[in-house]
């Protein structure tokens, strides 16, 4: 008899230049368990995976597989053991028939061949298997993506996997295929295989999850089994509240309560709808009126805004401001219409590193400061000087790179790259996150003053404190719906919780 | 966790020195080249010779600026070495309606296929480098059919011939006079106009550009169009000279020196950051290495494995230092 449990990871430690990523973080994965890791952005999710499967090596902590020390320096290393990460189909090749993806790199030979037949036939058992009805011939690109999924996950199993890992399996699928991939689960369980299940939602775990480990900022907060586990309890952990703190007030530059008397509608959506990551969103927001926006990743927060300023393409759905449709076409369409968007990823989305904080802030404005094509260095001078004082942006000069800037100056440049083109909507994706505390007081004192003067403010936000001192409303976002609104005494970290957890 | 301030003055000047490091690498490169041809290589030092360097130079000069509008977006165009074929033949065949509306519908021509390319590019997002790869292998065939199977086809045309023969006041040739030209317009273009820092935006980071309004598209389609109108007017330049259109051999392998001037002259191949005064370093580099190497008797297939060589060790003198 087995008493060692399949997996036992123990005050697991990993540091990036200086950063620690993962500190003191337990983990343990029985045989036949499915057990869910979660965290919001940065929490240490895929650190540890990439820990546990020989991605990226631990600088502290124990790893004890099958009751044995180990430790896996590369993905192969903990590939051969049997403990197979399986990532997005994307990962496959698509010309390449099933049977082929299955057993790439190790295909079996006969007279140093490739035994097709072997081949087909073991990827054709290991296929029944799991109960899939899939041709080990048929080409993989022919497949649907749910297919391509299993057979990712089918490649795990053939090599021999005690331990699989499936970071985000349902992100790409429909609902109905959803449900294919539980039976795969149940499966792989009922034949002891040990599994690891990354998701943002919520129903996904409950349904087919044994067990959770909540993990924040790099620490292990807590292992539970999932059974008894309130959602809301489960969402505080996530978030590092106690229910009883949730009442607290003053953690904000937005002071009290901000109350708005909001008379004109500004924008409005109208059923938005994009996949599975969108459905039927529809909002109101008034002029001078900042529209908090909460929910966990995932939720489809960053959706709505990227839907409302043209930067994906939504299956159905309108968007107006000031009574008139928008096209939704591009951000240029958004744009011209007064809409402006500071997005949540920074170093992705937002600047242009080896720009100057001149070039950075103007990047949106240029048409309005361009004559025969020509731009004009004084326009762009008078706006860098007027913003860097107005935001108190702390700059050598307009020239500085803005990669030089600390966090919070270089989000003050990128707010001020609307600013200086006097939008009428204003959409903030996590306008203060990862800056330090006095340039995020300064933010949200400015977000403050820009709704008094009559701009619309779209404000998503992970900061709870952030949504209940600085909202007139607050919209929460939960599995691509707007699960609640609340407004005036409504609005609590409580009551925000409950509606980003539960039905 | 508040994060500390970086000391900016100290930063600053370090910073601007290092964004000028890879030129100021090129140029010291050719400046010792210059010096080590002028001590060693007989008759270098003679002003026929910079002029005869300057004019042989100009083709490559023309593709490597149109490359670097490329590379800036994070792009690149192989194609250009066939559509100097193609522009050649177009003029050569119609040289009878005249030399400037042959010369008007070559570069029509040829801007045209490039913005065709760029619009495969970014409409579809097809990699760059297999898109022009194509361009370069059907654009080669494509000349060839309109000169009549790659034919040299001679012509006698003196107001064509003007722009490759000639020179200004019996001092100047033409062809470095439109170098100089379009070196000129580069720099302003890419430094002063919208279109020039929407380019570098998009290399820069296209998300951020995208987010801001920019038409990438649109952008990039211009971007080779452009690389396709300056690589027409080095084939025009080249036939002119030359006084015959020779589709199966005009502009052959141009595309590689094209990037390795734009590439030693310290433009970055991942985008976002372009000289165009780098890149002229970077051509004259080139040339002055084959010529001297003519001058000195040494056999081409030398000057081969050095010019490799120096371009290795040049982009190695530019490599990131830090993150």
């Amino acid at each position: 008899m087995n008493i060692e449990p399949l997996l036992r990871m123990q005050n697991i430690r990993k540091v990036f230049s200086g950063v620690v990523a993962l500190d003191d973080v337990d983990f343990t994965l029985e045989r036949g368990e499915v057990h869910s890791l979660v965290g919001e952005n940065g929490a240490g999710k895929s650190t540890l995976i990439k820990v546990m499967t020989g991605a990226y090596n631990r600088d502290g902590g124990e790893m004890f597989y099958e009751g044995k020390a180990v430790n896996f320096r590369t993905p192969e290393e903990a590939q051969n053991a049997g403990v197979v990460a399986v990532y997005q189909e994307v990962n496959l090749l698509m010309f390449r028939s099933v049977a082929e993806n299955m057993f790439l790199g190790r295909e079996p030979r006969r007279f140093g061949l490739i035994d097709w037949a072997r081949m087909y036939r073991e990827a054709g058992e290991v296929l029944r298997n799991l109960g899939l009805q899939i041709d080990p011939k048929a080409i993989l690109g022919s497949l649907n993506i749910a297919s391509r999924q299993m057979i990712a996950i089918a490649r795990g199993v053939s090599l021999g996997a005690k331990i699989l890992v499936l970071d985000e399996p349902t992100s790409s699928l429909t609902e109905r295929e959803v449900s294919l991939l539980y039976d795969v689960i149940r499966r792989l369980k009922e034949q002891g295989t040990g599994i690891v299940y990354i998701s943002h939602r919520f129903d996904e775990l409950y349904a087919v999850c044994d067990k959770v480990t909540i993990l924040r900022d790099g620490k292990f907060i807590a292992t539970r089994p999932l059974a008894g586990l309130e959602r809301i309890d489960l969402v505080c952990l996530m978030l590092g509240k106690q229910r009883e703190d949730l009442e607290k007030k003053g953690a904000t530059a937005f002071g009290e309560h901000h109350e708005a008397q909001i008379s004109e509608t500004l924008l409005e959506t109208e059923n938005l709808t994009r996949g599975r990551r969108l459905r039927n969103v529809s909002l109101r927001a008034g002029r001078g009126e900042i529209l908090g926006m909460a929910g966990l990743l995932g939720s489809g927060r960053t959706e709505v805004a990227r839907a409302v300023f043209g930067a994906d393409a939504v299956d159905k759905g309108k968007v107006s401001l000031e009574g008139k449709q928008l096209k939704l076409n591009s951000p240029n369409d958004a744009i011209k219409a007064g809409i402006a968007f500071l997005s949540e990823d920074r170093k992705a989305e937002g600047i242009v590193p080896e720009w100057s904080v001149r070039e950075n802030m103007t990047l949106a404005a240029l048409p309005a400061l361009t004559s025969l094509g020509v731009v004009s260095r004084a326009k762009q001078t008078e706006i860098v000087e007027k913003f860097m004082r107005r935001l108190g942006i702390k700059a050598s000069s307009g020239e500085q790179k803005i990669r030089e800037l600390s966090g919070g100056n270089q989000q003050k440049v990128l707010l001020a790259r609307w600013l200086c083109k006097n939008p009428k909507f204003l959409i903030l994706d996590e306008p203060t996150r990862g800056i330090d505390i006095g340039a995020k007081g300064e933010i949200q004192g400015l977000i403050n003053e820009l709704a008094d003067e009559g701009l619309g403010v779209l404000m998503i936000s992970s900061e709870l404190e952030e949504l209940v001192e600085g909202s007139d409303r607050v919209v929460v976002m939960r599995d691509g719906e707007c699960a609640a609104e609340l407004r005036g005494k409504d609005i609590s970290q409580d009551s925000i919780i409950k509606a980003m957890a539960t039905e | 966790m508040a994060e500390a301030m970086k000391q900016p003055a100290a930063k600053r000047s370090a910073s601007s020195f290092a964004d000028y490091a890879p030129t100021y690498g090129a140029a010291a490169a050719l400046l010792l080249l210059v010096l080590a041809n002028v001590l060693l290589t007989p008759n270098f030092a003679d002003v026929d010779n910079f002029r005869n360097i300057l004019v042989q130079v100009t083709p490559t000069m023309l593709v490597a600026i149109g490359m670097t509008f490329v590379i800036a977006t994070g792009g690149i165009d192989l194609s250009v070495g066939s559509l100097m074929a193609i522009a050649s033949a177009v003029a050569a065949i119609s040289l009878d309606y005249g030399a400037y509306p042959a010369i008007l519908a070559a570069l029509l021509v040829v801007t045209l296929i490039g913005a065709f390319s760029g619009w495969l590019i970014s409409a579809f997002k097809i990699q760059p480098i297999i898109v022009t790869l194509a361009l370069l292998i059907a654009g080669r065939g494509i000349a060839q059919v309109i000169s009549n199977g790659g034919q040299l086809i001679p012509f006698s045309n003196p107001s064509f011939e003007f722009w490759g023969k000639d020179s200004l006041f019996g001092i100047l040739p033409v062809p470095i006079l439109v170098m100089a030209l379009i070196i000129g317009l580069a720099i302003f273009i890419l430094r002063a106009t919208i279109f020039g820092r929407h380019v570098i935006a998009v290399g820069g980071n296209e998300n951020a550009a995208r987010l801001s309004g920019i038409s990438v598209n649109r952008t990039k389609i211009m971007v080779y169009a452009l690389s396709g109108l300056l690589a027409g007017i080095a084939g025009l330049i080249y036939t002119a000279r030359l006084g015959a259109s020779d589709a199966s051999q005009v502009g052959q392998t141009i595309e590689l020196d094209a990037i390795a001037a734009t590439v030693v002259g310290g433009t970055a191949l991942t985008g976002g950051r372009a000289t165009v005064i780098g890149t002229v370093i970077g051509a004259l580099i080139m040339q002055i290495i084959t010529t001297s190497f003519n001058m000195n008797g040494i056999k081409f297939s030398y000057a081969l494995v050095i010019k490799a060589a120096i371009i290795l060790f040049v982009v190695y003198l530019q490599r990131p230092k830090s993150h």
